[in-house]
């Protein structure tokens, strides 16, 4: 009785969970005339021409690799600024570390909803506005906080005598770290710059108004999806879909400690 | 652990000016644009205010949050409960819950458009089982009613993994030897519930519900994609004042009634749970 239970569970977890997402890649992938035939559930052959128009002929491909731009130049700047700084509250005692902590919990709450508009007018001056590395800068400043804070908690589980005895042996507190604790912390830190990459790869509303001509993915889907055929739609869907997914399921160990941090 | 004066703030200071540069000085920015307008610098607010946009979008906003938190939390209790036994297979059900945690909002709406889209699954499968005669009708100002019930099935759908993962780890860290001194006892299921997972499970609760209440004030891909503006919504209306009408102030106005609102929030949960609590929950 209780395994059967168990079972009809799992089968309610997977139906609700895949079942739309199946139905997604299923309709991106029917001819339309099969989509808009109401008695036809299954599609009678399976067809890549809608995804392929979308990349190629409607600027989904050019759209695709500016979110991916996007993503690795957020990733560079919030590594490199948040590494140093994850490490330092991490292995120093200093005045002002509560309030340091503080600072990256508020700023990781400031919905970018908030400070896209305003971020326009300063791009305006700076020379920035409508370009891709405007929207990578808002990237960075989106996933710096959560940089900080995961660096700081992966660095904490690596042990500060294995760098102890590194700097007896004659390393510098800098060669310590570089030769010691980054090779030891790689697997999160890649876990890490995994999940930095999808939080940009979805990031929807700040790319939608910082840039107009080089749009991002999501962006560019926002914008033309519900003037589009119901197939584009789907096979926009799908190829939003499928890197992220692809992603995940790579870090899928880190899963609940990542999303925790994240808290998004 | 060292001490060491400067070398910790010279590693702390680039990241600490990229945040101020590009989320404080923003901020600052967000309030003059907000405050500034040709007839006197609260003209912004007293128009969004009285306009039934803001009313609406505002009731909107709020009426989404309540409906769509505590059905996912139930649902994320139940699911956490039920994946922490650690049966055989758990951990690809874990997998399988945690999937939409990998999808945008945007793509959430185009998945749950190609089930309830004139043409699609639920109305061709409907169809199939002689339920309905003619294709149910989920989209457009007609029907917003039913427009409503599809965001809500949608963040539902997309923001209950969310809620489970922090449940999920706060459930993990609670020591089971509590648990088999209520079995001697003689503690019922539900009892052992009530009084002993659920008292344990508070900071994880009410860190998850610090974010998904601070995230319900942002809604805005769902409802954009399958709505419009037929639903309005906070951050709808900023997109449509700037992208639309053109008008930074008016746009600036509604993100900092956001930020207010994001704001009044975050300071009631902080004051109910030390921010100590609150890290501790997130971080096991």
């Amino acid at each position: 009785m209780k395994k059967f239970f168990y079972i009809l569970a799992c089968v309610a977890i997977c139906l609700w969970f895949l079942g739309p997402l199946f139905f997604t890649f299923l309709a991106s992938m029917t001819p339309s005339s099969d989509f808009y035939s109401m008695d036809k559930i299954f599609p009678s052959k399976l067809t890549f021409e809608h995804i392929y128009k979308l990349l190629v002929n409607l600027g989904g491909w050019r759209a695709m690799l500016v979110s991916v731009q996007v993503a690795l130049i957020a990733i560079a700047i919030s590594f490199a600024f948040g590494i140093p700084a994850g490490y330092a509250i991490t292995r120093y005692i200093f005045r002002g570390k509560n309030m340091i902590k503080l600072v990256m919990l508020f700023t990781r709450s400031v919905p970018l909803v908030v400070i896209a508009v305003s971020l326009v007018t300063m791009y305006l001056r700076l020379n920035l506005a409508d370009t891709m590395f405007g929207v990578a800068l808002a990237h960075a400043a989106m996933v710096l906080p959560f940089v900080v804070l995961i660096t700081s908690s992966i660095f904490s589980g690596v042990f500060v005598e294995y760098e102890e005895a590194g700097m007896i042996f004659g390393l510098s507190r800098f060669g310590a770290f570089l030769r010691i604790t980054m090779p030891l912390a790689l697997p999160g830190l890649a876990a890490s710059a995994i999940f930095a990459f999808i939080m940009s790869w979805n990031e929807v509303f700040a790319a939608s108004v910082l840039a107009i001509t080089n749009r991002t993915l999501p962006a560019h889907i926002l914008s033309t999806a519900m003037a589009s055929p119901d197939y584009f739609k789907f096979a926009a869907g799908t190829i939003m879909a499928v890197p992220a997914l692809i992603f995940i399921f790579i870090i899928r160990k880190y899963l609940i400690s990542m999303w925790g941090i994240s808290l998004k | 652990m060292k001490r060491e004066s400067m070398v910790p703030l010279l590693l702390i200071l680039p990241a600490l000016v990229y945040l101020v540069v590009f989320i404080g000085y923003p901020i600052v920015g967000t309030f003059q644009l907000a405050f500034s307008s040709p007839k006197g610098w609260l003209e912004n607010f007293k128009y969004v205010l009285s306009s039934r946009d803001f009313l609406s979008a505002f009731l909107n906003t709020i009426l989404l949050g309540v409906v769509v938190i505590p059905a996912q939390f139930v649902l994320a209790i139940l699911l956490a409960l039920l994946v922490n036994k650690k049966w055989k297979g758990y951990k690809t059900i874990l997998y399988i819950i945690a999937t939409p945690l990998a999808l945008s909002d945007v793509t959430a709406a185009l998945i749950s458009y190609s089930i309830f889209a004139p043409n699609g699954y639920l109305n061709k499968i409907l169809l199939r089982l002689n339920w309905i005669e003619r294709p149910l009708y989920f989209f457009g100002y007609l029907f917003r009613s039913r427009e409503f019930l599809v965001v809500i099935l949608t963040e539902i759908w997309r923001a209950t993994p969310l809620v489970f993962v922090i449940l999920l780890a706060g459930l993990q860290s609670i020591n089971n030897e509590y648990l088999e001194a209520a079995d001697v006892f003689g503690f019922s299921a539900w009892e052992k519930f009530t009084k002993i997972t659920l008292p344990l499970l508070k900071p994880s609760i009410v860190s998850a519900l610090l974010v998904r209440t601070l995230f319900a004030f942002q809604i805005f891909g769902v409802v954009w994609l399958l709505a419009g503006r037929d639903i309005t919504i906070l951050a709808g209306e900023t997109y449509y004042w700037y992208v639309f009408m053109n008008n930074r102030n008016i746009a600036s106005t509604y993100a900092l009634i956001i930020a207010i609102l994001t704001f009044i929030v975050g300071w009631f949960y902080i004051g109910t749970i030390r921010s100590k609590h609150l890290e501790e929950g997130v971080r096991t």
